[in-house]
């Protein structure tokens, strides 16, 4: 078999067509990379509303884009080859191309260029959030089987707040509750007492677990961190001002039977909110002062903590 | 099941001399020595547990397919995670290439059998035995194992009555690994054809040899790992539990050390399979490759000390999240430079399409996929947001699923004429592999979206702005799962009968390879006299 003229034309067209329709991914893809908001598009990482989250939203793209041009190009050299060196169409093989050190060496020192080029700013950024230092507001944060509490220090000192997962979204996610989820506002991402923080005001947690291995998650602050037992972690973020809301997540560590049902809600308010906040709260906490010196104990009953072995 | 009988002829010729056929019955499975007879055991289990765990996921992704609980127990559905990797891990994808690896090397390396045929039977007889015991805790108070694949205490060491059968469960696989891997590495060390050097050795051997010692070198480590968890349960040992002055995150240390590498004892050897079957239908030799067996020997020796990025979140000094980041996108360059050799193996080639090819050029797409999830999950502060989400899930099915299981897929169709002498249905293979392809892009795809969306992974129920991917991933897995049925009729049809096929098989092709010198079916005693290799 030959490889006619005309072939070669209709195979060009064909590429042409693919790299038209090429084109018009990329852009599509580009267009959903811009419209990317503070919470997630359903389909991309979200902005978020903290620096950090911000920095690894960007690097998240940069490694995108890295990839999807990689992919273009490799994609493209073997969908060429598909294309033009059939055997269907009288293409021979030239056997004689069996290996080239130039060539080897050339294709593993650029993409080891293009890996430290992508390490560089992920390290800036790496630095950036294991600084946890100069700290304005420090919160405990314990995980249960499953639930978390959220024990604040500093100037909220005292204030003491266990969050469940919402008494609608417990019923509704039953087996065979018969309530629609759809129906449930917030289903599964709504909790009893949310985690109340400033805006604008670098807020450092201090994560562990009483029972198993835990991790909070809130996609927009860009950070997770695992509970783990008889440790301790830290984690910061600080919430842009002028960003105060809602903001949701959940556990992100296989934790036993209910692991798909204990959010994370964070009421993130302006500072001077904040403060009435805590104010109300200690106020609330006055009465029950005495009785404090047994929480502990009441905890460990109250929170259906399953003992560890030994 | 006669198929792999030596052909008449042969059987007549070799019908009074000692051990010249296979024993007839029963006897010639359980009491098997022989190569042959025992890969196919090895395949025919994988396939046995591709299903079983394959009917997990299913349970899984039906689950899944609305917000909401429909047909499982929140505490099920995590049985249903924890056993389906456990199952495809070790029962599925290890077994079909410890089968390949049984079959071929004896064919490619010019011996007669396997060096070790004993252990070779007792390593095999292990798993199901190891299987059936893993599950049967189906049955047992307290249920599966539901701690995840991954067996982090102190959630494992919840696991009600069937902790214990678990974790001998995974020595015995561990046991049945390790003899295999003796095995493999003893008969290409030994067993070679005369001036076959290493550096003419095919690349599934080498891939082979280098897994081999990977097996060796992590099962052990893991046997450690649960045997500490088997005593900080029921011996008052507290290697794992911080009241007791232990860690929980050594555990996770231990796991992954030997992890990692089980994540490459499940590729390396595909990398072997797409190696060989690429040249093949390019009708042009391998691309670089020499290069090909350092960039897998790079690889092997880069799994041993990235073991880290697995744990990024769970709190690590700053300069060791550096050095894992550092170590881990290191492995994109050897992983790069096979990309690259294959795709100039195929550069001004002759290609043509049969099963084994198309199945080949499917992983090479969507393992590249798998691969550059992979670079973006290395940046370790992205990985904060990646850790535990869907996107992690997307990650390592597109490099398990359309790579290794789709190399193994390629690995069957390219040498299942070798094995019963007939030729399958063209037609019937290829659109398995059009189904195939398509419903597994359509069952893992979304899953990126779905992880970057913020949908934690190993959860029964989610949140609704979840659902749309969810059903398009649903829809894909029933897909992908009706599909295999045609894996199956394909290969039965072609063990019964079919169009007897040349000793080369692939006339016309580039078929390269001592396997392709011997007739199809292959002898039941491969090689009785040592080929020679110029």
């Amino acid at each position: 078999m030959r490889v006619t003229r005309g072939d070669d034309g209709r195979s060009a067209a064909l590429s042409r067509k693919f790299g038209f329709a090429g084109a018009l991914c990329l852009a599509a893809l580009g267009w959903a990379a811009s419209a990317a908001a503070n919470t997630s598009n359903g389909y991309n990482l979200p902005l978020g509303v903290t620096e950090v989250s911000r920095d690894i939203y960007a690097l998240h793209m940069e490694a995108f884009w890295i990839c999807v041009g990689i992919a273009v190009l490799v994609f493209g050299a073997m969908i060429y080859s598909l294309l033009k060196f059939r055997h269907s169409r009288g293409a021979v093989a030239d056997t004689t191309m069996s290996h080239s050190t130039q060539v080897e060496i050339i294709w593993t020192l650029i993409p080891a260029v293009i890996l430290v080029v992508m390490a560089i700013p992920a390290a800036r950024v790496i630095l950036k959030m294991e600084d946890t230092r100069n700290s304005e507001l420090s919160i405990r944060v314990t995980g249960y089987q499953w639930k978390w509490e959220y024990q604040y220090m500093d100037a909220a000192e005292g204030i003491d707040i266990f969050s469940t997962l919402a008494r609608d979204s417990n019923f509704a996610r039953q087996l065979h509750s018969g309530i629609d989820p759809n129906s449930v506002p917030n289903y599964l991402l709504e909790v009893d007492h949310p985690l109340v923080v400033p805006s604008g005001t670098k807020v450092r947690l201090l994560l562990t677990s009483q029972d198993v291995i835990h991790a909070w998650w809130v996609p927009d602050f860009g950070i997770k961190r695992s509970a783990v037992p008889g440790f301790v972690n830290e984690l910061w973020f600080r919430v842009d001002p002028g960003k105060e809301g809602i903001y949701r997540g959940q556990c992100a560590a296989l934790c036993g039977r209910d692991h798909g049902f204990m959010p994370i809600v964070v009421d993130v308010r302006t500072p001077d909110d904040f403060k009435k906040w805590v104010g109300e709260q200690k106020a609330a906490l006055k009465p029950a002062a005495a009785a404090a010196a047994d929480r502990p104990a009441d905890r460990r009953t109250a929170g259906s903590v399953q003992a560890l072995p030994n | 099941m006669a198929m792999f009988e030596a052909s008449g002829t042969t059987h007549l010729q070799e019908h009074h001399e000692h051990h010249a056929g296979p024993a007839t019955g029963i006897k010639r499975w359980l009491f098997a020595t022989n190569h042959k007879d025992i890969g196919t055991m090895y395949l025919v289990f994988s396939l046995i547990m591709f299903f079983v765990g394959g009917a997990m996921a299913m349970v899984i992704r039906a689950e899944l397919f609305s917000p909401g609980l429909q047909l499982v127990d929140p505490e099920r559905f995590n049985q249903m995670t924890t056993n389906h990797a456990l199952v495809m891990i070790f029962g599925a994808v290890m077994p079909a290439f410890v089968g390949l690896a049984n079959w071929m090397i004896p064919l490619q390396i010019g011996a007669p059998d396997m060096a070790l045929p004993r252990m070779n039977n007792f390593s095999f007889w292990i798993l199901p035995f190891a299987f059936t015991l893993l599950l049967s805790t189906f049955f047992v108070p307290g249920g599966m194992a539901a701690g995840g694949w991954t067996m982090y205490p102190p959630l494992m060491l919840q696991t009600g009555d069937s902790f214990p059968m678990v974790i001998f469960a995974i020595h015995m696989m561990g046991a049945s690994s390790i003899m295999g891997a003796i095995n493999v590495i003893v008969t290409i060390l030994n067993m070679r054809a005369p001036h076959m050097n290493l550096l003419k050795m095919p690349l599934f051997c080498w891939s082979w040899l280098i897994t081999a010692y990977l097996l060796i070198a992590v099962m052990p480590v893991l046997a450690g790992g649960v045997t500490m968890l088997l005593t900080d349960h029921y011996f008052k040992t507290s290697f794992f539990n911080a009241a007791g002055g232990g860690d929980p995150v050594m555990f996770e240390h231990i796991f992954w050390f030997f992890g990692h590498p089980e994540v490459y004892i499940m590729i390396l050897p595909a990398f072997g399979i797409i190696s060989e079957i690429l040249p093949t239908f390019s009708r042009k030799p391998l691309f670089g490759a020499t290069s090909m067996i350092y960039a897998i020997a790079s690889i092997a020796f880069l799994s041993f000390i990235v073991w880290g990025h697995h744990m990024f979140v769970d709190g690590m000094p700053l300069a060791a999240q550096m050095f894992y980041m550092m170590s881990t996108m290191l492995i994109a360059v050897p992983t790069g430079v096979k990309v690259f050799n294959w795709t100039a193996t195929m550069w001004r080639g002759s290609l043509s399409f049969e099963p084994p090819m198309l199945f080949a050029l499917a992983f090479l797409f969507m393992f590249t996929i798998g691969g550059f999830s992979g670079v973006m999950l290395a940046l370790v502060p992205a990985d904060f947001q990646y850790q535990n989400t869907y996107f992690v899930v997307a990650h390592f099915h597109y490099v398990l699923v359309p790579g290794a299981v789709f190399a193994i897929m390629a690995a069957v169709y390219y040498w299942i004429p070798k094995w019963t002498g007939h030729m399958y249905s063209m037609r019937l293979a290829k659109t398995h592999f059009w189904l195939s392809t398509i419903f597994v892009n359509l069952l893992f795809f979304p899953q990126h979206f779905l992880g970057l969306a913020g949908m934690p992974r190993r959860i029964p129920d989610y949140a609704v702005q979840f659902t749309d991917w969810n059903r398009v991933s649903s829809i894909g897995a029933f897909g992908f799962g009706l599909a295999q049925i045609l894996f199956v009729i394909v290969i039965i049809q072609c063990i019964r009968g079919g169009k007897k096929a040349s000793a080369e098989v692939w006339d016309g092709a580039l078929p390269t390879g001592l396997e392709w010198t011997l007739p199809s079916p292959a002898p039941y005693h491969s090689f009785t006299t040592p080929p020679d290799v110029k």
